[in-house]
């Protein structure tokens, strides 16, 4: 085999017989990029083409149903005689269940299989193909990546079996550890990525194999020590995400599908619009609230989704999926909505606007950043979100008459996995919104003038906060964290419980960005520097979040606490060949 | 039989195999790199053999890319390997095969291989190979120790750092880095190993 430069007539002559026998009228462009020495590389013809807006996504989106009970009932030690996993022990098992088992109506249960799924159409023009999802009964039947909804106070136990292919062959891997993406949770249930199990594997930090995992979500608000009840209810998340987490292999699972939302509510935004109860925001809600899931994927000349495992860089997405499809319609009655915009990843930035037939750039209410509903709504235009960032918007519909056409598209260029480049119109439209009915009763919603108040900062905590300091860089081809590469095994910092400290998070090079993600506790954002000046912290990210972008020779100083739990935890950067390649740190937390 | 499928795959890795050949981008054939090239390559101890076919069809493979002369990170490297390969004890050569590339085929023929392989007190199951300068960059590239900034990328010293681990039958392919601590390679190796449960 030769290295060869120039492209083989019989190449292409096999590259037309496939598009032929494929049944792809259009060609595929050979893209020629220059190189520095004046040779011409000829790079990988991007996916098929698609045409937009052949397929509808569900008005409304599929709830998971929780069970009147799982058989065996949860308990607070691993069950491994009816198969589950060797996890940790459930912490504060005891204070919340006061019984070794779980007695009957002290939870909520969910039961959700991670599975293959043989023919999902991610657009017409491509083949039905696998797919990885968790599947979950709901509103609409047995669904992949069933939305749960929460509520503060009532604890939820999910039983997560691993029904995957245990002889998969390609990318991906078939045991699972899955993350809530940021629930202030146990560390054995937080899907710490040691943790991965099947039936017949046991991650390094998971003392058996096992068919099942029983995750606890115990619903609190951070502070639960400090304040009794369920905690401090100005640390509500709202926007979470649960997805596939095991260690090396995160990006390719995750991309398979391992995704979906899962919703938290309480009495301040409580779900629902037409809650009698005063101290109600009476935010649009279900089906009005709806979440979009958007993730970027590479498919080969057969429109078969593919990831590289083989590339230290990931494989960089070129179209973009929105809830599994590519190029939907979203078709919306004339009131509010409460979108929940998430970018899955693995490694795309975006940046939304939202804009008319004509491109003409709509306003909306930015109502939380991360899933916290911030002190205010904001007013704007655009919102750009990086990997595992989440942004939630009200848009009025009722502004536009009936048959409006609108786009959301993302005008945030980018060519490589490593970072964002620019923004540029007019843009990629990824959703199309079809404004078509009326609704069927009056729009009670709102967006009221104040949404939800932050805590305090208290200066004296500030200053009496030691400050740790975490580079991410790159080093020998692979991505580092303080010049170490990740291990489960080794925690490369341990805080005490109830403690607080500043972490300081600097990307030292221009050529990446890195979207770190703490787990367990939201963060607030002190300071933020560009090259050593000090640059502002834009109000949208003056809020609670978990997820803090370092662009180009960023510095971050971050906030945060560790209360109420105990454990081994992560920290990661969420781009996720970043993460798998090894990005990552585990931190405890110790009494 | 083949299915439709697999004639469709087979087809798009023919019609693929002139793009990424010389591609040092990240945007690599899917089909090229669940088929890694069938190279002819010289092993450390004089066989001739098949990349593809003798060495890594259906087996479970951790792979570096070094040079003799290296000073820097490939002797700690090889001697991390040298821990590892005690760590999977009777598994190498048997269920787990060691490869060591080299980076510098100019300057590492057999004999050099065979020299640094007897001076380490490499064991059985752990092969160095050398090949052409051409066929070494394909492999190079195949394998993912690629850099998209051309500069790194001709470094030979950006390559030394990782091991490429997988399970060829099941086309499970993941890093670590050479540096890890050896039952943290271990672990690593056991995830992709189907028959081992306990990865660590």
């Amino acid at each position: 085999m030769k290295n060869e430069q120039v492209i083989d007539p019989e190449v292409d002559a096999g590259r037309r017989a496939l598009l032929k026998l494929a049944g792809s009228a259009p060609a595929i462009g050979l893209i020629a990029a220059p190189r520095t020495s004046g040779a011409v590389v000829p790079e990988m013809p991007p996916s098929p083409p698609t045409t937009p807006w052949l397929e509808e996504l569900p008005q409304v989106v599929a709830l998971a149903l929780s069970r009147g009970e799982l058989t065996p009932a949860p308990r607070g030690v691993p069950n491994g005689e009816s198969g589950e996993c060797g996890r940790d022990k459930h912490q504060r098992w005891d204070e919340f269940f006061e019984q070794p088992e779980l007695p009957p109506g002290k939870a909520d249960l969910y039961e959700l299989r991670a599975k293959e799924v043989a023919d999902w159409v991610f657009h017409p023009a491509y083949p039905p193909q696998r797919v990885w999802g968790y599947e979950g009964n709901t509103t609409q039947g047995y669904q992949l990546n069933p939305t749960i909804i929460a509520r503060y106070g009532q604890p939820i136990i999910c039983r997560l079996f691993n029904d995957l292919p245990q002889d998969h062959v390609g990318f991906g891997t078939p045991e699972i550890s899955m993350h809530l993406h940021n629930l202030h949770a146990p560390s054995e249930s937080d899907g710490f990525p040691g943790d991965y199990f099947s039936a017949s594997k046991a991650g390094p930090t998971l003392s058996a194999p096992g068919q099942f995992s029983d995750y606890f979500y115990p619903n609190v608000y951070a502070g639960l020590d400090q304040y009794g009840g369920i905690g401090d209810p100005r640390e509500a998340l709202g926007t979470l995400w649960y997805h596939d987490h095991t260690l090396d292999f995160t990006a390719s699972n995750a991309s398979r599908g391992l995704a979906g939302f899962y919703l938290l509510h309480d009495e301040l935004d409580s779900g629902d619009e037409q809650d009698p109860n005063p101290a109600a925001l009476k935010l649009p809600s279900h089906p009005y609230d709806y979440p979009l899931l958007f993730q970027d994927k590479r498919f080969d000349l057969s429109g078969t989704h593919y990831f590289d495992a083989m590339d230290p860089e990931g494989t960089f997405g070129d179209k973009i999926t929105v809830n599994g499809k590519i190029e939907p319609v979203l078709r919306v009655a004339r009131r509010r909505y409460r979108l929940r915009l998430l970018n899955a990843g693995p490694t795309r930035f975006y940046e939304f606007y939202l804009v008319t037939a004509s491109d003409a750039v709509q306003s909306f209410s930015h109502i939380a950043n991360d899933g916290n509903l911030l002190p205010a709504p904001l007013t704007r235009d655009r919102v750009r979100i990086a990997p595992a960032e989440r942004a939630d918007l009200v848009v009025n519909f009722a502004n536009y008459p009936r048959g409006t056409v609108l786009y959301l598209v993302n005008r945030l260029r980018q060519e490589s996995t490593r970072g964002p480049k620019d923004v540029r119109k007019p843009g990629t439209r990824v959703l199309k919104i079809v404004v078509d009915r009326d609704p069927p009763s009056p729009d009670l919603s709102r967006v009221p003038p104040a949404l939800r108040p932050l805590p305090v900062l208290d200066p004296e905590d500030i200053a009496a906060a030691p400050i740790r300091r975490w580079e991410f860089a790159r080093k020998g081809g692979l991505w580092t964290v303080n010049d170490g590469l990740v291990n489960v095994k080794s925690a490369r910092a341990t805080v005490r419980r109830g403690t607080a400290e500043i972490w300081e998070l600097v990307n030292p090079s221009g050529g990446w960005s890195h979207p770190i993600h703490v787990h367990f506790e939201e963060g607030r954002i002190l300071s933020k520097t560009v090259r050593g000046v000090p640059a502002t912290v834009p109000l949208h990210e003056q809020g609670r979040k978990d997820v803090f972008v370092l662009g180009p020779y960023t510095t971050l100083r971050v906030f945060l606490r560790f209360r109420d739990f105990v454990g081994k935890y992560v920290m990661h950067c969420h781009n996720l060949p970043h993460e798998d390649h090894a990005m990552m740190v585990r931190w405890d937390i110790k009494d | 039989m083949k299915t439709r499928r697999d004639l469709l795959v087979g087809i798009a890795g023919v019609a693929l195999a002139g793009y990424a050949l010389s591609a040092r981008r990240s945007l690599r054939a899917p089909a090229l790199a669940q088929g890694l090239p069938n190279t002819l390559v010289q092993t450390h101890d004089g066989r001739s053999v098949r990349f593809y076919d003798d060495l890594i069809r259906g087996k479970i493979a951790v792979i570096n890319m070094m040079y003799t002369r290296c000073e820097n990170t490939c002797p700690l490297g090889t001697r991390n390997l040298l821990r590892l390969q005690q760590l999977l004890g009777e598994r190498v050569g048997r269920d787990v095969f060691m490869y060591s590339i080299t980076l510098k085929p100019d300057e590492d023929d057999q004999h050099v291989l065979m020299k640094y392989a007897e001076r380490h007190r490499v064991q059985h199951g752990w092969t160095f190979l050398t090949a052409g300068v051409e066929a070494i960059r394909d492999l190079r590239y195949h394998l993912g120790f690629v850099d998209p900034d051309p500069l790194l990328d001709d470094d030979s010293n950006t390559h030394t750092a990782v091991l490429r681990i997988g399970n060829d039958a099941y086309r499970r392919w993941t890093m670590a880095p050479v540096m890890a601590e050896p039952d943290q390679i271990l672990a690593t190796v056991n995830h992709v190993d189907r028959t081992i449960i306990y990865t660590g």
